[in-house]
């Protein structure tokens, strides 16, 4: 166990060991570790916010899909209604053109049959001076008797 | 057992001597080891053909294996972990650079813990400490016959393959986390703070000299504690290890493996150690106290 100069070769030579690791070895190794350190961080975080992301996402589908289901809904109901509202006035429409006819119909009847009574009557009146004529065997005036027979007919 | 010429003695010392390149005076009588003798006539820079010599030549010897394997450990840090700074991806990281990460993210989260200032050279201090000393400690789980062997096959009589058994060494890296220790204390504090810091506590003014005696003996204290924790327990580690390979080779892995799995342990345990230490040895460099 001799002390000698060895203690100054391994002082000198753990001297430039220690400043090689310091300026080549341990600089370029912590940077890179806490590179990628923070690149780790950072994907987390990226990963954490895009499932953030996804699960908002998610909520607006399901949110527009309640929507979409509901104005379909309210759609449907609308149309519905129009339909039923088109066939009620379609009916309305029918009933009232169905009764204008008929109002028509009546009406033509019964001038109709107003025309057959005046028919009737002028022929009547036609008739009665025919018969009376033939009755009194002579020849009425016919415009002296006219007033008497259009009173004829009139009584009718 | 590296041969029969040796006995228990002569093994155990000679797994325990340093290849040293050192001065020896003049004057200086060598024995060779058949016998032959040359005294020299001037100071004379060699390799140290004995413990004996090494001893002898005093501070002026530099542990060759030791530093040899101290520099080789280093560059294959600083190699492999620089090339995975090099090409480090932020993307996925593969192979290598997943061990290289889970090391630095280790040390940088013990650092992050103990130390609350900026300063960029502690973390990579302490991930040089923790590292370097682990592989040198790693040597000690090479079997102890091995690289000697070898060595002695190549014409190196002395080999001591793990760096941290080496007081030197351990000493050597101590201080230099001292000189760390002072240069914070009075870049932090200032001269006068740092002084203060030593003289007036911890009793009040009129004790100033116990507390500087106090506080010097304290400072002192850590970069040997540092250095003596971690050179005691390698070399406890070796020596049984030594004391093992004395037994008869059949026998040998009985306990070998049992140590050796045991001293994974120590040697991990011992690196964490002087390097967390140093970072709470500059941690309380910056506190004011």
């Amino acid at each position: 166990m001799n002390i000698n100069l060895t203690l100054f070769a391994q002082l000198i030579s753990f001297a430039i060991f220690v400043w090689f690791c310091k300026t080549y070895v341990w600089p370029p190794i912590i940077a890179a570790m806490h590179e990628r350190q923070k690149q780790i961080s950072d994907g987390l975080n990226a990963a954490e916010k895009a499932n953030q992301n996804l699960e908002l996402a998610q909520q607006k589908v399901e949110e527009q899909l309640v929507e979409a289901k509901a104005q379909a809904a309210q759609i449907l109901d609308q149309a519905n209604k129009r339909a039923s509202q088109i066939v009620d006035e379609a009916k309305d429409q029918a009933l009232t053109e169905g009764q204008r006819l008929k109002d028509a119909a009546q009406s033509d009847i019964e001038q109709e049959v107003e025309r057959a009574k005046e028919k009737l009557r002028t022929q009547v009146a036609s008739l009665a001076l025919v018969g009376a004529e033939k009755i009194l065997q002579a020849s009425v005036d016919e415009s002296v008797h006219r007033d008497i027979v259009d009173q004829l007919a009139a009584n009718l | 057992m590296a041969g029969n010429t040796l006995t228990t003695q002569e093994y155990i010392s000679h797994h325990l001597t340093n290849l040293t390149f050192g001065k020896l005076p003049e004057g200086y009588q060598r024995h060779s080891a058949d016998g032959h003798q040359e005294l020299l006539l001037a100071d004379q820079w060699t390799m140290a053909h004995s413990a004996q010599e090494a001893a002898d030549m005093g501070f002026m010897a530099v542990h060759v294996d030791t530093m040899f394997w101290s520099i080789i450990l280093g560059v294959i840090f600083c190699w492999s972990f620089g090339r995975v700074a090099k090409n480090v991806t932020s993307g996925v990281p593969t192979g290598f650079q997943n061990f290289v990460e889970m090391i630095v993210d280790f040390i940088d989260e013990n650092v992050k813990g103990i130390f609350h200032h900026t300063n960029a050279m502690i973390a990579p201090l302490g991930l040089t400490i923790f590292v370097w000393i682990f592989l040198q400690n790693l040597m000690d789980l090479v079997p102890v016959d091995w690289i000697p062997w070898l060595a002695q096959q190549m014409g190196v009589h002395y080999m001591r393959v793990v760096p941290s058994t080496d007081v030197n060494a351990t000493l050597g890296m101590s201080l230099g986390v001292f000189i760390l220790i002072l240069y914070y204390s009075i870049k932090q504090k200032g001269l006068g703070g740092f002084a203060a810091e030593l003289a007036f506590q911890p009793l009040p003014k009129w004790a100033l000299p116990f507390n500087l005696f106090l506080e010097v003996v304290g400072l002192i204290a850590k970069p040997i504690s540092l250095a003596l924790r971690l050179f005691g327990n390698m070399y406890a580690g070796e020596m049984v290890f030594i004391i093992i390979s004395l037994l008869p080779f059949y026998l040998q892995w009985t306990l070998s493996v049992p140590w050796a799995i045991f001293h994974i342990l120590v040697i991990t345990l011992q690196a964490f150690i002087f390097c967390i230490l140093t970072v709470v040895y500059l941690a309380m460099a910056y506190d004011h106290h």
